[in-house]
């Protein structure tokens, strides 16, 4: 067990240093083989009209001059130690796990993803919450009775839910029930400041989300159950004289439900790195939405950043949900 | 969650007896169990009548799709259960212990499963939740039909899992399925049958799924646990041999009915229906030389729900013409009388069957 | 070392064909298949499933070799090591002569024409969204070879020649029933005319009535035809009513492999003898005699770890010491039948020296009946003296009084 998460921790760092090298080099390495120099690489990292000592400066601080194997070293090593940005007059010291500096608005990337992530992470786990109850219980009826009115008209629903965009239907929720009828609030506030008001302004973004994951969870559910109650172990349970509810819940729910807890971490990790469509929709300054600013702005080192992080969420769910997989089904031995 | 829709039809139908309670343990009357589905009327078992008594084994043999499965299952009332259990068509009269179960309350006939009868199955691993130990899986068939706490059950569980013969049944009873082998897990699955010390046990094919060796542990166990606990059984199987092994009585099928029904002895020694020549005859024999061609039913078992005409076996009968007319293809043999507690539904006469049986069939076996 | 052989042929020639005068096959010498088990960070190997360990057999031109054992016992893995389905761990393979232990992928696609394998799950070895005609067609296209008359008049002959017929060339698998479907299966396997089938349960999903349709198909086919069969199955009657001759597995080894009369009339390895015993036979008055059987104590020990010495000592009711430290080889003790035991029955005691039994034997001749018991004692030195300590001064009346006393 503990040799299993060793080696998948290792396994996990390998993978991130993939995802970090792979990153790197779409930002560094294809432009450059597009024919940017080094100068011109430089100046994107800067705001408008820089002079040519910025464009020196920058160019020496990333190292934009260096071989790329060192330049993706000195980005490695700024993860684990921190790095030390030169900028002319000033200089200054990105604190160790340093995801980047961007030169355009002079802040440290890493500061700006902590402060984002409670936003992210208030967004995804409530959504979270919704869908994986609503989903489930949507599933386990209709599978229940298949083919029955209910069963049909959810399924319905479901197609909907899963066909509907995210900004068709995120900004129909926001024009109807916070601009039309102003139900709910259009700014985020922290849950620290105000636990009402977090949960008020979060609902509309929360429902919009749920509605397309509940659909696939119900689907799946619907069809995990469908499956479950045709194995032979609940005609067994039938055979022991157990009540029909016992055995739905006690055989049934719990086979249906293991192999949802896969899908359900990796969706909650992919989540966590940013809900990029609905952030941008519903204003909410997460992390999704610091990313958006930086490929609007043209600010590599933020991108970089968010996209190591979201690897980072991925790989640590994908951790988790086979642990915990091992832990609710005893045929699968962590070795 | 109990879904279970009462099939009116064909209830005191005026063929079947009109008279209560048999004297016999269990009894069939006139069983039919029909699943309509998009291609049509699947008739799993189309009039099907037998009893058992307490103490004594009766084996259901037949192919697949003869409907064997299905008679079991209803007696347990399980088809009924579940999303597609309200489809099912089922007419006819089960009496077990003096109660019938076809027109009873579902949650009546819910408390006898388990504890007044009880079923094994097939395959243990499929048969049993992987997720829950064994004797969490025991505990829970003890505890539906006993008010006792989990150590109470718990205890009872240990001592039926060292009564079906598993070594250490303290530390095994917290095991999982997969961790069992084959032959231990049908032990299990029986413990966990026999844990209310029903008075019907069904099993469907219970050694099937196993080694030689192994069944002859379980066939070996069956036996000895029925003259314990003198219980009735009901042993669906295909294998003769099994049948031979442990039958007091043999019901064999084909398409959905009985074609014959008798005491081991009779069905093996004097069989008087061209089908139990067919499985006779197809069967290899470990105890002979045999140096002859082996003689298979010719064709394919019968669609259920395109059900030949006539004698359902007349396609593939080799002695089909021998009745004069078109008899066999139009008129559907019921089951006769051909010897005390011995009958077959063929329209053979009696004197063609017993020359073809001796003369044709037995020396060629 | 002489046999008859079961087909029409052989049985006019009033002399049985001397087996040593067919040609050789296949040979396999000391065969293993092991499936590494990887543990730990590393992933280091720390042990191995060995499936089939040191095997040797020889199969001859026309001939059946039936070869039996339970789930476990490496059968399969074997049959699927000898058409190079996998790789050996270790051994030879020669066919015809030629070693194809180790040849590539490449190297056996010619040989593939003449070794052809039936399997046993007559659903899943069937592309469902092939027809039957593409189904037995493509060893043709895989091999590019153009049959006489063309393809499609060479795979109806051969839907023919397994009892279908030539209008089902158009159909799919799923219009046909589990019986057809083995004959679809066997039909491919005879497209390119292979010297050498190998079948892995051929008839154990099927119905009876269509099982016995299929096995006597496989008869005529190889009367007809020629061909070589090595056919692997649990069945043990269905073994006995088709092969020549027949390989007993136990644990990775073969403990007997011996022409079918001898093995059936008089098994020498107490296994096969066990395994034999516990054959229902469909004859209700053979029930009285069922103490015949010998019931096997416990499971089948792990294929990771098995036993020392002879695999089968842990359960075996005549296991002395030389049985737990010395393995047995496989020798003929007699014309026809190979044995790999110390104490064999039906046969002089191979280790008269040691006559004591170990205790797990006397707990396993606990489940074993007297007769046989008193069989087996005839050619065991260690069951002799047992028995005979147990009868000591003291009348059989008197010791059923003991008995009563303890149980008291």
């Amino acid at each position: 067990m503990i040799s299993y998460i060793l080696r998948r921790t290792f396994a996990a760092v390998i993978l991130l240093l993939v995802v970090t090298a792979v990153t790197f080099a779409i930002f560094f390495l294809l432009p450059r083989m597009a024919g940017q120099t080094a100068d011109q690489l430089a100046q994107q990292y800067i705001g408008k009209s820089p002079t040519q000592a910025d464009i020196a400066a920058v160019k020496q601080n990333l190292g934009l001059d260096q071989p790329l194997y060192l330049q993706y070293w000195h980005f490695i090593k700024g993860i684990v130690v921190g790095a030390t940005y030169d900028l002319g007059p000033t200089t200054t010291h990105c604190n160790a796990p340093c995801f980047g500096y961007s030169f355009k608005n002079h802040v440290e990337v890493w500061p700006q993803l902590t402060s984002r992530l409670p936003v992210t992470l208030s967004l995804a786990l409530g959504a979270a919450v919704m869908w994986l109850v609503s989903g489930v219980l949507i599933g386990v009826i209709s599978a229940l009775k298949p083919g029955s009115f209910f069963d049909r008209a959810f399924m319905g629903v479901a197609l909907a839910g899963v066909s509907l965009p995210m900004f068709f239907t995120g900004n129909l929720a926001l024009l109807l029930f916070t601009y039309q009828w102003p139900i709910f609030g259009r700014t985020y506030v922290p849950f620290t400041e105000n636990p009402a008001q977090w949960a008020n302004t979060l609902f509309p973004a929360w429902c919009s989300l749920a509605l397309l994951y509940s659909a696939i969870y119900a689907r799946l559910t619907r069809s995990g159950m469908l499956e479950t109650m045709n194995e032979d172990f609940i005609r067994t349970a039938r055979a022991k004289g157990l009540r029909e509810r016992k055995v739905v819940a006690r055989h049934g729910l719990r086979a249906a439900l293991t192999p949802i807890i896969t899908v359900f971490g990796m969706d909650l990790g992919l989540l966590l790195g940013g809900a990029v469509i609905t952030e941008s929709v519903f204003s909410l300054p997460g992390i999704g939405q610091y990313a958006v600013q930086g490929i609007t702005d043209n600010d590599l080192p933020p991108i970089l950043g968010v996209t190591l992080l979201a690897a980072l969420f991925v790989v640590i769910a994908n951790l988790l949900v086979d642990l915990l997989y091992a832990a609710a089904d005893p045929r699968v031995r962590l070795s | 969650m109990t879904e279970l829709s009462k099939t009116g039809a064909a209830v005191g139908e005026p063929t079947s007896s009109p008279e209560s309670a048999p004297d016999a343990f269990l009894a069939v009357r006139d069983l039919k169990v029909h699943f309509p589905t998009d291609d049509g009327l699947v008739k799993s078992v189309d009039g099907l009548s037998f009893q058992v008594e307490k103490g004594k084994t009766l084996c259901i043999v037949g192919e697949s799709g003869s409907g064997k499965s299905v008679t079991s299952l209803a007696i347990m009332g399980l088809h009924r259960l579940g999303a597609r259990g309200k489809n099912v068509q089922m007419s006819g009269e089960i009496w077990l212990g003096g109660k019938e179960l076809v027109n009873a309350d579902p949650d009546e006939v819910r408390r006898l499963r388990g504890r007044e009868m009880a079923m094994i199955f097939q395959d243990p691993l499929s048969a049993m939740h992987p997720y829950y130990t064994i004797g969490n899986q025991i505990v829970e068939a003890y505890r539906v039909h006993h008010d006792v706490n989990k150590k109470t059950a718990r205890k009872r569980a240990i001592e039926m899992l060292d009564r079906v013969g598993i070594p250490e049944p303290d530390k095994r009873v917290d095991g999982y399925p997969h961790e069992f082998s084959g032959g231990m897990r049908q032990r299990a699955m029986i413990a966990m049958a026999l844990v209310n010390n029903p008075e019907l046990l069904i099993a469907d094919e219970p050694t099937t799924a196993l080694d030689v060796t192994v069944q002859a542990q379980i066939l070996d166990l069956i036996r000895d646990l029925q003259k314990e606990f003198g219980s009735a059984v009901v042993l669906i199987t295909h294998d003769l041999g099994v049948v031979a092994e442990i039958a007091d009585d043999v019901l064999v099928m084909y398409g959905g009915r009985c074609v014959e029904r008798g005491s081991v002895d009779d069905v093996f020694e004097r069989p008087q229906h061209p089908y139990t020549w067919g499985l006779l005859g197809s069967m290899p024999r470990i105890d002979r030389e045999t140096s002859d061609r082996l003689i298979p039913v010719k064709g394919q078992p019968p669609s259920l729900i395109n059900v030949p005409s006539g004698c359902a076996f007349h396609p593939r009968c080799p002695y089909a013409d021998i009745p004069k007319g078109d008899v066999t293809r139009t008129v559907r043999p019921e089951l006769q009388p051909v010897g005390s507690g011995h009958f077959s539904a063929c329209h053979l006469s009696p004197e063609d069957r017993t020359r073809i049986w001796t003369e044709e069939i037995a020396p060629k076996l | 070392m002489s046999e008859t052989k079961k087909t029409d042929e052989a049985k006019t020639d009033a002399a049985p064909v001397a087996t040593d005068e067919r040609e050789v096959l296949l040979k396999v010498e000391g065969l293993k298949k092991h499936f590494p088990i990887r543990k730990g960070v590393l992933q280091r190997q720390v042990g191995a499933v060995k499936a089939v360990d040191g095997i040797d057999f020889e199969v001859r031109k026309g001939e059946t070799l039936g070869v039996v054992g339970e789930s476990g016992c490496g059968k399969s893995t074997m049959g699927r090591v000898i058409t190079r389905l996998q790789d050996p761990t270790g051994g030879s393979i020669h066919f015809e002569g030629q070693d194809i232990t180790r040849l590539s992928t490449a190297g056996m696609r010619p040989l593939r024409r003449d070794i052809q394998m039936i399997f046993q799950d007559p659903y899943g070895s069937l592309n469902p969204r092939h027809t039957i005609g593409s189904i037995v067609s493509a060893p043709f296209r895989l091999q590019g070879v153009e049959p006489e008359g063309g393809v499609k008049k060479e795979v109806q002959r051969l839907l023919e020649l397994v009892g279908l017929s030539p209008e089902h060339y158009n159909r799919y698998p799923h219009e046909f029933s589990g019986g057809q479907r083995q004959r679809i299966g066997i039909a491919r396997a005879l497209a390119l005319k292979p010297k050498l089938v190998v079948a892995d349960e051929p008839v154990s999903a099927l119905d009876v009535s269509i099982q016995a349709q299929v096995v006597n198909l496989m008869d005529d086919l190889q009367s007809e035809l020629g061909l070589t069969y090595v056919i692997i199955a649990h069945d043990l009657s269905v073994v006995r009513h088709v092969s020549d001759r027949i390989a007993v597995m136990y644990l990775g080894k073969i403990v007997e492999l011996s022409d079918r009369t001898s093995l059936y009339e008089a098994p020498m390895h107490p296994y096969t003898k066990a395994l034999m015993s516990a054959v229902p036979v469909p004859d209700p008055k053979r029930r009285g005699a069922k103490s015949e059987r010998i019931l096997l104590k416990g499971d089948v020990p792990s294929p990771i770890s098995p036993p020392s010495g002879c695999r089968f000592h842990t359960r075996c009711w005549k296991a002395t010491e030389i049985c737990r430290t010395t393995e047995p080889a496989l020798v003929e003790l007699k014309p026809g039948q190979q044995v790999a035991c110390h104490h064999p029955e039906n046969f002089e005691d191979q280790a008269p020296q040691d006559t004591v039994l170990l205790t797990v034997a006397k707990e396993a001749a606990e489940l074993v009946a007297d007769e046989v018991l008193a069989e087996s004692a005839a050619t065991s030195a260690a069951l002799k003296a047992e028995a005979a300590s147990e009868e000591t001064p003291a009348s059989a009346d008197a010791e059923d009084d003991r008995q009563e006393s303890t149980d008291k």
